[in-house]
């Protein structure tokens, strides 16, 4: 099952925790708002994701397996 | 309309309720098939089948909510506010017909609290079933109008979520999809009025006759806020496809020289003056233009409005209109209305122009809502479409036109919090 990172852009305030923690996948805006690479993540970078989004601050950072992105 | 007005002009809505559990739910079935064979697209702006929003609520085990939203924020439309106006029980027929469909039993009308006359036509109508023993569409059903706020974002339906929830009317962050979780956290159709009204004639006459009229895309006719420098601005019913010069035609025709069209309001896209006799309304043929119908709004400029002045404006009017709530929408929608300001008042040293198309990257699809999106997209068009006249003012500072009166309606709406709303008029 793939999973991606996405963030909740009414929760983030640009901590840019995930930035220092993701380097791979999340880089800052010119206001420090993540900029993040949505294509799938697994194995380390996957670990790493996840490590991110629990030290995101305001829990804005999600880690979102592929079946929970249904839409209309 | 009045009830008996209604009634004697369509008949009475072939209602779903009433013939026993599993009759409904077979009529039921039926009616979100015709639909889905009419062809019926959402008139909200959006152009999303009915049917299949109507589908994925029906399909959901918990007890549904409808909402006919009739909020209409976009400045340059009228059309929901003149429906429930002109025919309320048309709207109301929709709703009930949707609610029955889907297994809702509340029905919310929304409509923007600044629309004195829309409020209350809608809520005599409602009164009026209320009041009327012969009327079945109240079997099970809650009907009720709650008026919201009329900024901008207020509209959307996840704001509309939001706001009943007792919330600001700002969007949310998605998923969960209303449809799947929405007011009290129950399944909830969001239908646009003129969409409401469409179900009601084609419950009635059936998608055959609703096919009579439009394109193979885009079937029926639409509610079309036509304004600019004419003889007759206002709503009118047009046919999928019909020619823009027809419709301008129809409104007593142009009172000057035209400069471009703004189509789909402002989320929408310009189409530039030597094209306008050919444009057809219909998202076929408005789609390599970059464009859509959206909810039927087409704002024509005049040759007498500077069309960067213009611009200028309406990039801080949407910024200013952003809910406040992404970082990103926020600080870009700002950082793009700045630099437009500043090649309208002829700063090229800001490289502005590079600067515009760098930022327009940095918003698109980083906000909750389609706002950010939206407001890109009218940029970008302006930027293309009148590319002399930006070069022009990067060049050479503001031209004489700058100084006239701004053609493009921005209504002074702040964006309302929860707090404020305490005092505000509901019922």
């Amino acid at each position: 099952m793939s999973h991606r990172v996405r963030v909740n852009p009414i929760a983030c305030e640009a901590h840019g925790m995930c930035a220092e923690l993701l380097p791979e996948r999340i880089t800052l805006d010119e206001w420090g708002y993540p900029v993040i690479d949505e294509t799938p993540v697994a194995g380390v970078a996957l670990e790493h994701a996840i490590r991110a989004a629990r030290a995101c601050p305001t829990f804005a950072l999600l880690v979102e397996r592929e079946r929970d992105r249904r839409r209309a | 309309m009045t009830l008996e007005e209604h009634l004697a002009v369509h008949g009475p809505p072939p209602l779903l309720s009433g013939h026993g559990r599993r009759q409904d739910h077979e009529r039921a079935e039926r009616l979100v098939d015709e639909i889905g064979r009419s062809g019926l697209l959402g008139r909200g702006g959006a152009a999303f089948p009915t049917a299949t929003k109507m589908r994925a609520v029906a399909g959901s085990r918990r007890r549904a909510i409808v909402i006919a939203n009739a909020v209409e924020a976009e400045p340059g439309s009228l059309k929901d506010k003149t429906l429930l106006e002109a025919a309320p029980h048309l709207v109301l027929d929709g709703g009930v017909l949707a609610a029955q469909a889907v297994g809702a039993d509340e029905l919310i009308v929304c409509v923007s609290e600044s629309a004195r006359a829309t409020v209350q036509s809608t809520g005599q109508a409602i009164e009026e079933r209320r009041q009327d023993p012969d009327y079945a569409a109240f079997e099970g059903l809650s009907l009720q109008l709650r008026t919201v706020p009329g900024h901008y974002v207020a509209g959307q339906e996840s704001s509309l979520v939001n706001y009943l929830a007792g919330g600001p009317a700002k969007p949310l962050f998605t998923p969960p999809m209303p449809f799947e979780q929405g007011v009290k956290r129950r399944p909830t159709l969001i239908n646009n009025a003129e969409t409401l009204a469409h179900v009601a004639l084609i419950a009635r006459h059936g998608a055959p006759w609703f096919r009579q009229l439009g394109t193979a895309a885009q079937a029926g006719s639409a509610l079309v806020t036509l304004s600019g420098p004419l003889a007759h601005p206002g709503v009118y019913e047009i046919e999928h496809g019909a020619s823009l010069s027809s419709l301008i035609e129809a409104a007593g025709g142009a009172m000057a020289g035209l400069r471009a069209a703004l189509i789909g309001g402002y989320a929408g896209a310009w189409v530039g003056g030597e094209r306008l006799g050919a444009i057809a309304m219909s998202n076929e043929y408005l789609a390599p233009h970059g464009a859509s119908l959206g909810a039927g709004v087409v704002v024509l400029l005049s040759q007498e409005a500077c069309p960067v002045a213009e611009t200028a404006r309406l990039a801080r009017w949407l910024s200013d209109q952003g809910a406040g709530q992404c970082g990103p929408c926020t600080h870009g929608l700002d950082a793009l209305a700045t630099s437009v300001e500043l090649i309208a008042a002829g700063d090229t040293q800001a490289r502005a122009t590079q600067r515009i198309q760098r930022l327009a990257s940095l918003v698109q699809r980083r906000g909750a809502c389609r706002h950010p999106d939206g407001a890109v997209n009218l940029l970008l068009s302006a930027l293309e479409v009148f590319r002399g006249e930006f070069a022009d003012h990067a060049r050479h500072g503001p031209c004489d036109l700058c100084a006239r009166p701004a053609e493009l309606p921005m209504p002074v709406r702040p964006v309302e919090d929860g707090a404020s709303r305490r005092g505000g008029s509901r019922r």
